[in-house]
């Protein structure tokens, strides 16, 4: 039985039909073709697929379609504005090569603008904390804790 | 060369792409039509395979289609089987058991393919392989390495009689006894260098597709050639040109992601029998029991000092555990891969050296960053620090008094290898400096007013570095007077669009922006493409770029000197301009009058656009090296370990850019540190992979690190011309020997000198316990 959804990505209304047990992930990057958000374990533990749920970070794996029906959802496509200039936490990672292959980067995004947003000025310690959820094999997570505490500064500062 | 020449701190190219969403990776390519695939995985370690009925899948909903190892075989697809080749002393060969794609009468490890089944969605198929009915016999099984070597153990190839493929010795150990027996000290370390699962964060996946009696297949790749070829040839039985391997931007390669695996062979095969085209998305779970594992050494060694604590002999004895088929390199990497430095950064001249790489029920292990380096330089920092205590030297002058001097460069290896270059004891000078070591006792005394213990660990490597030996580079300037690079080197992290692109800007003067990358694609890349790993594409990359550059100034040249009507001789290059006398042309116009027939001299073809085959002496490598220092603080009563500090001096060589090499030394280090502090692959005795997910495995996470200071001590390489040495997996050899070492410093006032990787809090805190009890008793 496919059940109907409906719900805001990325500033645009879509609507779909789906299973019961389809993932918010799977309706994200199988039904909307948005292949940003990404899918690196099957536990809940790498965060690769966060994205934002009404401003929130969430695992998009761990998230049925049908709960998602009728919220906010902002994926990594949907953050840099429309002329294409990044996100001040997009532009840090950049900055301080948060990344290298590139496929834990949008949930590192997503989760370290969520950082950003909860603690203006964040300290190292307090960033290494809150990425538990998300792994990266490739950068020892120098690049990416440099970054979000630089872009929580710069955020705070209202420099963003 | 301004900002963006050889060694500026230039930003990457490829992260705008990366951090919008809009990287390419295998799973976000899909074809109509196609179906999915599911593979039945062996839920046993070790069996027989009675029957397989696939009644009841082929019934199922959605299923299109079920096939069996022996479905393949019929149609004529052949086996894996290592590329290694190894005797022992008496000239008797090692055993090399074949591999077929899905196994077909008897399971070796837990999650060998059994059958694929095919459907139209993912779902269906993975409902449909539920439905696969498999009867086993079940056999004893061997989870262990020790066991495996063990005279009792199961026998996993009955064929061979043994689970030893080969007992390989560099010499008879008599020769070195004699050494040996001549020494004052005397010290034994027995080590386990644990087992780890690479994990790169892209699960592995694979769309392959069959059209017009060619096969395309993306995949996440290192570079596909050689994936290719062993497509074509195992498993398609076709010209290697009509096998088009294609992998855009893959997650992280690690050396397990350069591998033709069965997964490859069974969707290729699948795609032609169905004619639609077929996609496997690997879940993480499977990442765990199929891409091969690493490391897994049991090493047992003794090392020989004179009474100036001068190193007169060292054995070594191997145990390697290459699970349940050798597979690619299995058995080459404590051998070639690690072994030929063992002495590591040591003169050491009389070495016995054994190995024995056996059998077992347990997944594969082939090369993994580092690939045998990272377990030799461990082993001989373990027995540094043991002869330190043995002879009441300290860990930096026992070191000191037996490195390499850099008067010894070129330096001839007794395994034969030649250092050409590095400055080891400047190496230890600028990170105990930078790790401020003499004032460390007054840290460890702060801490242990706190009731924490401190320790502070150093450790040298080197390791050659390179790979295969050859590799082809082309540039293609355009009548635009841009660049294209077709690299036969592939980046799936490194930067290459970045570095490749600095390059030409300082050979062609083509501005940075201009200049694209194209690699990863099996059809376009050169002929020769090999791929990157083994730490090789600065050099062999680096320096084909520059000979393919050096042909497009000759050939330029010639333009040149025709359009400003000048003699050939009398031209000059310089930052994109040829000159003669007053007149000057640049690269653009030369570029775009190449296109045209007419300002052709006799005899040049039209075109700019040149490619450099490069070979080196396959003897030949580079030998990035360093010291690295880490302190830690250790809290006795939880065995939890904090990682303080951490100093990383590396010799890469000449460094092109800064940035991504110290990402590649972070990341490398972050490897080593996973491994010395938290990840730990169990088997149990049955087989089974207790450790199968992100919930049982340890993978090292942003708060077990510390920030890490990198620095180089750079001293150019004498084999090629841009100097480069390889940087990729330094960090991963230089870790864990310091981690252990710093450790065991913490730990020395209760005697503890030695604790097996990971050092988790659990073993930590155990071993403080049995100190404890063995000082009470
Ligand atoms: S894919 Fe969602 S946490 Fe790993
Ligand atoms: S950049 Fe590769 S996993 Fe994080």
């Amino acid at each position: 039985m496919l059940i109907n959804v409906n719900m805001t990505i990325n500033g645009k209304a879509v609507s779909g039909q789906v299973e019961a047990r389809t993932l918010l992930v799977e309706f994200i990057r199988d039904h909307q073709k948005l292949t940003g958000t990404h899918v690196g374990c099957d536990t809940t533990q790498c965060g690769c697929c966060t994205v934002h749920v009404d401003g929130k970070a969430v695992k998009s794996c761990t998230m049925l379609a049908v709960q998602a029906s009728g919220k906010e959802i902002l994926t990594i496509e949907g953050l840099a504005k429309a002329d294409g200039t990044l996100h001040p936490v997009q532009e840090a990672f950049r900055e301080h090569h948060g990344l290298q292959c590139g496929f834990c980067t949008p949930g590192m995004v997503m989760v370290g603008v969520d950082i950003c947003r909860r603690h203006p000025n964040a300290d190292e310690q307090t960033v290494r904390h809150e990425l538990e959820g998300n792994i990266c094999r490739c950068t020892g997570y120098q690049g990416i804790v440099e970054a979000i505490v630089d872009a929580s500064a710069k955020m705070a500062g209202g420099q963003a | 060369m301004g900002q963006y020449g050889i060694g500026q701190p230039v930003r990457r190219k490829e992260d705008v792409r990366l951090l919008t969403g809009k990287g390419s990776y295998t799973d976000d390519v899909n074809f109509d039509g196609q179906v999915w695939a599911a593979f039945v995985r062996s839920p046993q370690a070790h069996a027989k395979i009675l029957s397989i009925d696939t009644s009841a899948a082929k019934a199922a909903p959605g299923v299109v289609a079920v096939f069996t190892g022996s479905d393949m075989k019929a149609d004529g697809v052949g086996t894996l089987i290592t590329d290694v080749e190894f005797k022992d002393l008496a000239g008797k060969d090692m055993f090399r058991p074949k591999r077929d794609f899905m196994t077909i009468d008897r399971v070796r490890f837990v999650g060998e393919m059994v059958a694929v089944v095919l459907a139209e969605t993912q779902a269906q198929a993975k409902a449909g392989a539920e439905l696969v009915m498999v009867d086993y016999d079940a056999l004893p099984a061997v989870g262990s390495t020790a066991f495996a070597a063990a005279s009792n153990s199961p026998v996993i190839w009955e064929e061979h009689g043994s689970n030893v493929g080969v007992h390989w010795e560099n010499r008879p150990e008599a020769e070195i006894e004699a050494h040996m027996a001549k020494a004052k000290t005397r010290v034994v370390v027995d080590i386990v260098n644990n087992r780890v699962v690479p994990n790169p964060m892209e699960p592995r996946c694979a769309v392959a597709k069959w059209d017009n009696d060619e096969l395309t297949i993306y995949a996440p790749t290192q570079g596909g050639r050689r994936i290719q070829q062993g497509l074509a040839k195992i498993v398609m039985n076709l010209p290697a040109d009509k096998v088009r391997v294609i992998s855009a931007d893959v997650g992280g390669g690690f050396g397990i992601r350069g591998k033709l695996y069965p997964e490859l062979g069974v969707v290729s095969w699948a795609t032609r029998k169905i004619g639609r085209p077929v996609k496997w998305r690997g879940d993480r779970s499977e990442t765990f029991v199929s891409d091969y594992h690493g490391r897994d050494q049991i090493n047992h060694a003794e090392l020989g000092l004179d009474a100036n604590g001068r190193v007169v002999a060292l054995k070594v004895w191997t145990i390697v555990n290459c699970g349940a088929y050798f597979a690619e390199n299995g058995p080459r990497l404590p051998i070639n891969g690690g072994g030929r430095i063992i002495p590591g950064v040591y003169d050491i001249e009389n070495f016995y050296f054994s190995v024995k790489p056996v059998l077992s029920n347990t997944v594969p292990t082939d090369t993994y960053r580092g690939a045998g380096r990272p377990e030799a330089n461990f082993l001989m920092e373990r027995l540094m620090d043991a002869a330190a205590d043995a002879t009441g030297l300290a860990r930096d002058e026992i070191r000191r008094r037996n490195v390499i001097r850099q008067d010894q460069m070129p330096y001839r290896t007794q395994m034969g290898m030649l250092i050409d270059s590095g400055d080891f004891i400047g190496n230890m000078d600028m990170a105990m400096k930078a790790a401020d070591w003499a004032g460390f006792e007054a840290r460890r005394a702060e801490s242990a007013k706190r009731g924490k213990l401190r320790g502070i660990g150093l450790s040298n490597f080197v390791e050659p570095s390179g790979g295969r030996p050859t590799e082809e580079m082309r540039i293609q300037v355009t009548p635009e007077g841009k660049a294209v690079v077709y690299a036969g080197t592939h980046s799936h992290g490194q930067g290459h669009e970045t570095v490749w692109a600095q390059l030409i800007q300082t050979f062609l003067g083509i501005p940075f922006e201009n200049v694209s990358l194209i690699q990863g694609d099996t059809k376009i890349m050169p002929k020769e493409a090999a791929g990157t790993f083994g730490s090789r594409s600065s050099w062999m990359g680096g320096v084909g770029l520059q000979r393919s550059a050096k042909r497009i100034v000759e050939k330029g040249t010639k333009i040149a000197a025709n359009l400003m009507q000048a003699e050939p001789e009398k031209v000059s290059f310089d930052a994109g301009v040829f000159s003669a006398g007053t007149s000057s042309v640049t690269l653009a116009e030369v570029a775009k009058a190449s296109y045209e027939l007419k300002n052709l001299p006799d005899g040049v073809e039209p075109g700019l656009d040149e490619s450099y085959f490069l070979k080196r002496d396959p003897e030949e490598f580079n030998y990035p090296n360093g010291t690295h220092v880490i302190e830690v603080e250790v809290d006795p009563d939880l065995g939890k370990i904090e990682m303080l500090n951490y100093i990383a001096v590396d010799d890469c060589g000449k460094v092109l850019n800064p940035f991504i090499v110290h990402g590649q030394v972070y990341g490398g280090v972050a490897q080593g540190i996973g491994q010395a502090m938290t990840e730990m692959t169990v088997y149990d005795d049955e087989g089974q992979l207790v450790t199968g997910s992100f919930m049982d495995y340890g993978m090292p996470r942003a708060h077990h690190l510390s920030m890490i200071d990198a620095l180089f001590n750079e001293v150019p390489c004498k084999t090629n011309d841009l100097g480069v040495k390889g940087a990729g997996e330094a960090g991963a050899c230089g870790a864990p020997g310091a981690f252990v070492s710093a450790v065991c410093d913490a730990l020395k006032g209760f005697g503890i000198r030695h604790i097996d990787m990971p050092l988790t809090p659990d073993r930590v805190w155990t071993a403080i316990q049995k100190a404890k009890a063995a000082k009470a008793a």
